[in-house]
């Protein structure tokens, strides 16, 4: 066997080194995350997702690749969903950015939300806050869209444990509730029993 | 007894709040102050000899608290455990440490660990390190590994030869030299990458003033995970607590114990630090292990009438660099087994050899060895049937293990619970109106299109598992599970759990248990699983395990809880205990139901203690502990069909139609078992049609990205149809059988026979998962079907 030189990968997403001016290396920006405004002082580099994360305590936005496959770092961005593994934080200055934690109107979950409920539109739940934020804006783009338009409209998220029908079904059901409510979110409801 | 209607219901999961909202806990969101990060440098080479590591200068790096190499630790972390060595499988475990020593084994073999305090500085800090090495030949495949001077992995195993197995029954020999017609073979079961979309991690913190290692970790078995740090880091168990509330997927790739926990605990008790490390997704793809990866050669004997008579199959089976604290198991017991399937075959062999290579380790996957048994038999009997002329499902329906032949013990040696598999094949066929849908393929075909259906009848061996049973097989614990049934003196319930869902919905479907033997609402359960120092010791959550094993031991200290209030009820009522009966979550007195107490009158009773309130002599209080340990394995069944066609220019295949009708026995709720075997067919097609992990001759992972690895989206997955048949496990409390794995083993072979199906008239007999269109598009080339 040969001993050609074997080709090394990065071992991190993060490891990427961009050249900074020492007059750069601290940035103040400011954000309006789910309605509330943070004024920080982020590193160049750093992260959408981690800031959202790490500074802010966001949990709920997840990382689950380095290659901006996975969606489970989807947010919404000034109406725009985007996957805040690819942005940095000092991009998203003077933005607003909605994350699946600004969702639900107190504890009346967004009729996306009742309907992964409703559906069993997840199960481990990690691919979940992504999978809704994204579908939130296709929505809002394509209100009254066909299962094939569904299932492209989702095809940047991945989801390991569903096999996506229960999700597609889920957004479904989401669009007519919002079709008829017009976006209104409607009250939680309790646990709910369903007999077949 | 009553089961009330919360048993069987539909009811919407308890787990879902927390996780639709963003408020679930998975290990990566656990944040403690002064919080440091863990990184580990890794080979770039698949083998190599580490000649020098200097750390200097990431150490004088801004943040960097410490750099680790393996040298540095020392025999301060013993080797990374194998819990499975197979009886009379001669394994061979070789020494392999958390942290590379002197030698890297695979791409991707921890070399050094940095310790910063963002993970961004450690990042930084690990390119910074430099490492000298002096490669070394690899070897990546496991049947090159046996060649005569293939490079040796370890000096403490031989011919890179880490287990050889064998199991058998009947006169194999003579079936073979009696049959009327042979099959002969080549599958290959690809790798594959588990790829919870959740990838692994720790976070560790070290209380000093009491020796307390509290650690957040992936796992699918908190006290298994335990007892494996444990003996790797010597820190006592009763000191040691794992915390692990959301897992993020794990379909068995966080059922083991890996290196860099093991780091990550000593790392915390070194440094005084909390430390957290996540695994990004690269080096989950390369340090996480991987699943499947067999090279078999099968032979089938037969009768012209369709009768099977004999089966062998010799398996290359290759088991990465380490063996990981399941690996020997995984393709002998759990493969071996159920070779058979669903047919009564008198005369089976087969022969394992397990192979260590310089590649990622392999270890339990959904299925785990059972999706492998069962491609075999369901491939070569679509094989056998289409040789002698027969329709596949004529020969499976010919060969089937009758219903009323239950129990069956099958020449491998297991003994079948119970099964109706003509009932749920019948039902699948049915569903897509067989004889019709043969016809109008037929007729498709005559007007050139590539079309096909596949039929795969299949049987699991689940719910690991009896502790004698799997004890004997050289599996390191038993395999029962454990339960804590509390009721609070006000009646409501709380139940700890040694399983540990994370997926699979057994919050709810626990408390559904619970509250139909309990006859209390559903909200007056609460759930609790994944904490060491909250739960009985357990097994946790894989091998479709968790609702019959655990659920079974809920079920039992339910009951005994049931025994005790009966007491107490009577002591209450004046009556004789023989004449207190318990229904609806009510003590009464045998044909006076307006006499009663409810459990929580009991319950209250039994917390007052008083003389008026508990017969004298009785302990005080109203909770049982139960550890399940099943009498027997259960045999989930069923038959899925798949229809496709063939996109001519492309090659690419289309799913048309997927019908699954399942038997899992009793269903808790029906909805977590739809959502169970939905994501069982999407990982089962996923291996027939897209997913490999590859390797470069040189052991680089060529799939070691998600940009690269063929994780299907819901554009290629098609819609399901599914349905059941119900037959209980005889010898189950609630009748209950697993379903979790069920999916992805059906699901492979069905889409896999279709396929060869369509292509059936151009010659093609078998074709090598995964069936990407590149691979068909040349077969179509080559056989002149398309231009
Ligand atoms: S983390 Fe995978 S796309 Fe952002
Ligand atoms: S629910 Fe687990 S990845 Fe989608």
């Amino acid at each position: 066997m040969s001993k050609k030189p074997m080709s090394v990968r990065k071992t991190s997403r993060r490891s990427k080194k961009i050249w900074v001016p020492e007059v750069f290396s601290q940035k103040t920006i400011r954000v309006i995350v789910n309605g509330k405004e943070y004024v920080r002082d982020v590193k160049p580099r750093l992260l959408l997702v981690d800031f959202l994360r790490d500074s802010l305590g966001l949990t709920g936005t997840h990382v689950g690749c380095d290659t901006s496959n996975c969606g489970a770092c989807t947010v919404i961005l000034n109406g725009r969903s985007v996957k805040s593994c690819s942005m940095f934080a000092i991009q998203a200055d003077g933005k607003e950015i909605l994350t699946i934690e600004g969702l639900a109107k107190g504890n009346q979950f967004h009729p996306l939300q009742q309907a992964f409920w409703d559906n069993h539109g997840l199960q481990c739940g990690f691919c979940t806050p992504g999978m809704i934020m994204q579908a939130y804006w296709f929505l809002k783009e394509n209100p009254h869209p066909s299962e094939e338009q569904i299932r492209w409209g989702i095809a940047g998220n991945l989801c390991r444990c569903t096999g996506y029908s229960n999700i597609v079904k889920a957004i479904q059901v989401a669009s007519e509730k919002i079709g008829v409510e017009q976006m209104q979110v409607e009250p939680r409801k309790q646990r709910m029993v369903r007999r077949s | 007894m009553a089961v009330s209607a919360i048993f069987g219901a539909k009811v919407n999961r308890r787990e879902d709040p927390r996780l639709i909202s963003g408020t679930g806990t998975y290990a990566s969101d656990v944040a403690l102050a002064n919080m440091a990060y863990a990184a580990f440098l890794r080979s770039p080479h698949a083998h190599a000899k580490i000649k020098r590591i200097d750390a200097e200068k990431a150490k004088k790096l801004p943040g960097v608290v410490t750099v680790l190499t393996g040298k540095d630790i020392g025999s301060k972390l013993n080797p990374v455990p194998c819990a499975w060595p197979v009886t009379g499988a001669d394994v061979k475990i070789p020494k392999y440490y958390p942290i590379a020593v002197d030698r890297v084994r695979y791409v991707g073999d921890p070399v050094a660990v940095v310790v910063a305090t963002s993970p961004y500085e450690a990042a930084d800090a690990l390119d910074a390190i430099v490492v000298e090495y002096d490669p070394l030949p690899a070897v990546i495949l496991q049947e090159e590994a046996m060649k005569k001077g293939a490079p040796l992995l370890y000096e403490e195993v031989p011919n890179n030869i880490a287990l050889h197995w064998k199991i058998g029954g009947g006169n194999v020999s003579d079936a073979f030299s009696n049959a009327e017609v042979t099959i002969k073979e080549r599958f290959v079961n690809q790798r594959l990458q588990p790829t919870a979309i959740e990838t692994r991690g720790a976070t560790a913190q070290y209380d000093p003033s009491t020796g307390m290692l509290t650690m957040w970790v992936t796992t699918q078995n908190p006290h298994v995970h335990r007892l494996l740090l444990t003996l790797m880091t010597g820190i006592p168990e009763q000191k040691l607590r794992i915390i692990s509330k959301d897992v993020g997927g794990g379909f068995g790739s966080k059922i083991p114990c890996y290196g860099p926990e093991a780091v990550v605990a000593l790392l915390a008790k070194e440094t005084g630090v909390p430390i957290k490390w996540v695994e990004d997704r690269h080096e989950n793809y390369v340090a996480t292990i991987h699943g499947r990866d067999h090279v078999q050669y099968v032979e089938l004997a037969g009768k012209k009438d369709g009768t099977i008579t004999g089966l062998r199959v010799k398996v290359y089976s290759n088991l990465g660099a380490w063996l990981s604290t399941a690996a020997p198991g995984v393709p002998t017991i759990l493969f071996g087994l159920i070779l058979p399937g669903a047919y009564k075959i008198p005369n089976v062999e087969c022969e394992v050899y397990g192979m260590v290579t310089n590649t990622t380790g392999i270890d339990a996957y959904r299925g785990a060895g059972r999706p492998e048994a069962t491609y075999i038999i369901e491939r070569l009997v679509d094989i056998f049937a289409h040789k002698i002329g027969m329709d596949p499902a004529e020969v499976r329906l010919k060969n089937f293990i009758p219903k009323d032949k239950f129990p069956y013990n099958t020449a491998t040696g297991l003994a079948y619970d119970s099964g109706n598999y003509e009932g749920a094949l019948f039902k699948a066929l049915g569903m897509v109106s067989y004889d019709n849908l043969r016809r109008e393929l037929q007729m498709l075909r005559s007007e050139g299109k590539l079309v096909g259906v596949g039929i795969s009848s299949y049987v699991e061996v689940c719910g690991l598992g009896p502790s004698s049973v799997v004890r004997s097989t050289g599996f390191a614990l038993g395999l029962w599970e454990s339960a804590i049934v509390r009721v609070h003196p006000s009646g409501k319930v709380s139940v700890f759990t040694g399983g540990h869902p994370h997926g699979q919905g057994e919050e709810t479907t626990f408390a559904q248990i619970t509250a139909s033997e309990l006859g209390v609402l559903i909200d007056d359960v609460e759930v609790i699983h994944g904490d060491t120092d909250r739960i009985p010791f357990g097994m946790g959550t894989y091998g479709s395990r968790t609702t019959p094993v655990a659920g079974g031991s809920i079920v039992i200290a339910c009951r005994r809880i049931k025994d005790k209030g009966k007491k107490i009820a009577a002591h209450l009522l004046e009556a004789r205990e023989e004449d207190v009966q318990f229904d609806s979550g009510k003590f009464f007195v045998t044909g006076v139901p307006g006499v009663s107490k409810t459990l929580a009158e009991v319950a209250w009773a039994s917390y007052g203690a008083g003389s008026n309130e508990i017969p004298s002599g009785m302990e005080p209080g109203l909770e049982s502990t139960a550890f399940y340990d099943p009498p027997s394995f259960v045999f989930p069944f069923g038959t899925h069909v798949c229809q496709v066609e063939i996109d001519k220019e492309s090659g690419q295949v289309k799913i048309k139609r997927y019908v699954a009708v399942d038997d899992c026995g009793k269903q808790v709720n029906p909805m977590i078992v739809e959502g169970q075997v939905h994501g069982g067919i999407a990982q089962g097609i996923a291996q027939a049609l897209w997913e490999e992990a590859v390797y470069d001759e040189h052991g680089n992972l060529l799939t070691g990205t998600l940009s690269e690895y063929a994780v299907p989206t819901a554009v290629e997955l098609p819609k399901y149809e599914t349905t059941s048949t119900e037959t209980p496990s005889p010898h189950h409390p609630l009748g209950l059988k697993g379903v979790g794995e069920t999916g992805t083993i059906a699901s492979t072979p069905a889409v896999v026979n279709a396929v060869c199906d369509a292509l059936s008239p151009y010659g093609v007999e078998n074709i090598d998962m995964p069936l990407r269109s590149d691979k068909i598009w040349r077969i179509l080339k080559e056989k002149g079907i398309s231009k």
